[in-house]
Order: C-alpha cells, then sequence, then structure tokens
C-alpha cells in the first residue's frame, strides 16, 4: 500500500502547522500598525481564508477529495464571507443615522 | 419483481445518486459530518455576521488591546498576548489531530492514541485559558446586558460567541476522548479502519477553524 507521501505525509502536517503561524504572527503584527480599520479588515478576511483553506486543504484533507465535493462545500462556505461583508454596508448606514447624517 | 425492474433499481443503486453509494466518491460518515460541519459554518457565520453590522453601527467600540492585555501569573500588561497564545495551542491541536489520523491510516493504535491524547491535552488547556479570560472579564464587570467600557453589546457579542465557540470545543474534547477509549480498546483495529477517527477530526479541525475567524474579526480588527 503506497501513499502519496509527499502530499499527505508528516511532513506536510508539520509545513501547514508552521504556515499557519507564520500567518498568525503577521496578523498579530498588522493589528498594530497605524493603518485604517477598513484596510485591516481586508488584510484579516483574506489572512483568515488562507488559514482556513491550508487548515480545511490539508488538515481536513478536502484538497484531495473530488472537485465537485470540494465546490460543493468551498462555495457556501465563501459565501458565508461574503453575506458578513455584505452586511456591513447597512450597518454603516445605521451609523449615519446615527449620526444624524442621512442615509449615505 | 420483474426482470427490467431488477435492472432499472441495479442501474439507478449503481449510479452517482442513486442510493446505492455515498456520493462524491466520500464514506457516507465523513458526508454527513462535512455537512454538518457546513450547516454549523452557518452559525457562527451568522453569529459573526450580526456582530460585523453591528460594529459597522456604532461610532465607537471598546479597544481590545486594553482589555485583553492580562496575562496569568504574570504581573505586567502584554496587550493580546493571551488570546494569540490560545490560538496556538488550537492551531497546535489541529497539527496533533492531523498526526493522529496519519497514525491510523498506518494502523498504528499506540501512535492515534498518544496523538489523540495531545490534542485532547491542548483542548482542555483551551479551555482553561477561555474560563480564565470570562473570569477575568467578569471580574471586570462584563455582563450580557452591560460592561464598564460603555458599549453593552460588546460584552454581549463576546460572551455570546465565545460561549457558543467555547462549548463546540467542550463537546470536541468529548467526542475525542470518547474516540480516545474506543481505540485503545481495539475497536477500529478489528474494523481494519481508523475512518472513525478520521471523521471526529474533521470536526476538531472545524473547532480550529472557526477560532481562526474569531480570532482575527473579534480580538484583533
Amino acid at each position: 500500500m503506497t501513499e502519496t507521501t509527499h502530499q499527505t505525509g508528516k511532513r506536510v502536517y508539520y509545513r501547514v502547522w508552521f504556515q499557519l503561524l507564520v500567518i498568525t504572527v503577521v496578523e498579530v503584527v498588522v493589528a498594530f500598525l497605524p493603518i485604517s480599520h477598513s484596510l485591516m479588515a481586508v488584510l484579516f478576511t483574506i489572512m483568515a481564508l488562507m488559514k482556513g483553506s491550508l487548515i480545511a486543504g490539508y488538515f481536513m484533507h478536502l484538497k484531495f477529495e473530488r472537485l465537485g465535493f470540494i465546490y460543493t462545500l468551498a462555495l457556501p462556505l465563501i459565501l458565508i464571507v461574503a453575506l458578513a461583508a455584505a452586511l456591513i454596508p447597512d450597518g454603516t448606514v445605521a451609523l449615519f443615522m446615527r449620526l444624524g447624517l442621512g442615509y449615505y | 419483481m420483474t426482470q427490467e425492474a431488477i435492472f432499472e433499481q441495479e442501474r439507478v443503486l449503481k449510479s452517482d445518486w442513486g442510493g446505492g453509494k455515498s456520493p462524491f466518491g466520500v464514506s457516507r460518515e465523513k458526508f454527513t459530518m462535512w455537512i454538518f460541519i457546513l450547516s454549523d459554518a452557518f452559525t457562527f457565520g451568522g453569529l459573526l455576521a450580526g456582530y460585523g453590522s453591528l460594529r459597522a453601527s456604532l461610532p465607537e467600540w471598546p479597544s481590545r488591546v486594553e482589555i485583553f492585555s492580562s496575562f496569568p501569573f504574570i504581573n505586567a500588561k502584554l496587550p493580546l498576548m493571551f488570546v494569540s497564545l490560545m490560538t496556538f495551542i488550537l492551531i497546535c491541536s489541529s497539527l496533533t489531530m492531523a498526526l493522529a489520523v496519519d497514525a491510523g491510516k498506518r494502523m498504528d493504535r499506540k501512535g492515534v492514541l498518544k496523538y489523540l491524547g495531545l490534542t485532547i491535552l491542548g483542548g482542555l488547556t483551551f479551555l482553561l485559558c477561555q474560563a480564565y479570560e470570562w473570569g477575568h472579564l467578569i471580574h471586570e464587570g462584563a455582563r450580557l446586558t452591560s460592561n464598564p467600557w460603555g458599549v453593552p453589546l460588546f460584552s454581549a457579542s463576546f460572551f455570546v460567541i465565545t460561549g457558543f465557540h467555547g462549548s463546540h470545543v467542550l463537546s470536541g474534547v468529548i467526542v475525542l476522548t470518547i474516540m480516545a477509549i474506543r481505540v485503545a480498546k481495539g475497536i477500529y483495529d478489528k474494523r481494519g479502519s481508523y475512518e472513525g477517527v478520521e471523521v471526529a477530526g474533521l470536526y476538531w479541525h472545524f473547532v480550529d477553524l472557526v477560532w481562526v475567524f474569531i480570532f482575527a474579526f473579534f480580538y484583533l480588527l
């Protein structure tokens, strides 16, 4: 019974673990940077999706399943993130109204 | 049954979605767990989406750097370090879980037990850390409906989101403990496959995955 060890062996798991750690350190550093909130949100979204893809793809083995299965799961997951992002402008409308600035 | 009906039935059962086999070439157990994980992702997605639009509607939000700067046994202010440690612990537990599944593929019962044990330890440590955080915040005056930092919904979001996540960690620890007992009993050796451990591992990785988003969007942003 042979295994494609370069795809799913112990080494790959340690490498993914290290990549997750590096991204986490970058995240914490970004949190302390003097940049705008929106830019930070974009960066965190990208990094969180990267970490999520690493975990789902390699630890949960999703990368090596059938493409149809990957799409079945990945699409709703991406859409959830898109939903959360899409609701933000509605929140800012409420903010503008609270501050007495109207609807925009 | 007529011959035609039997042939038709066999044809249906051989097809991808006819019910004779599990779709996508994934076992039924694994497929079920993935669909459950998807539904759980909707739950957390809803909580985080609500939190996001809530924050977008408020002119100010308490500074996490100020509030989450305590560290057990250390008398200094270490902003966001303790929650970063919690993230590190969960990432490590995901690694040990993957190694447990890897050991299971080699039918290495002792290896599976070792790595499952480490994963359970990581989960318990995370829960202890979360309990410390809750205790610290409650001690400062944070409640479900109010807190000393001006925005009542801050502590509400904190307790609800981390509470939901923490209960998932707890149930994951319980599931993994039951799996470890079953592995020790040799149940999966007898079956010839450690796929049950892999399916339980999927749930554990999902718990880590959710924390990735909570860490980024509740604590850091």
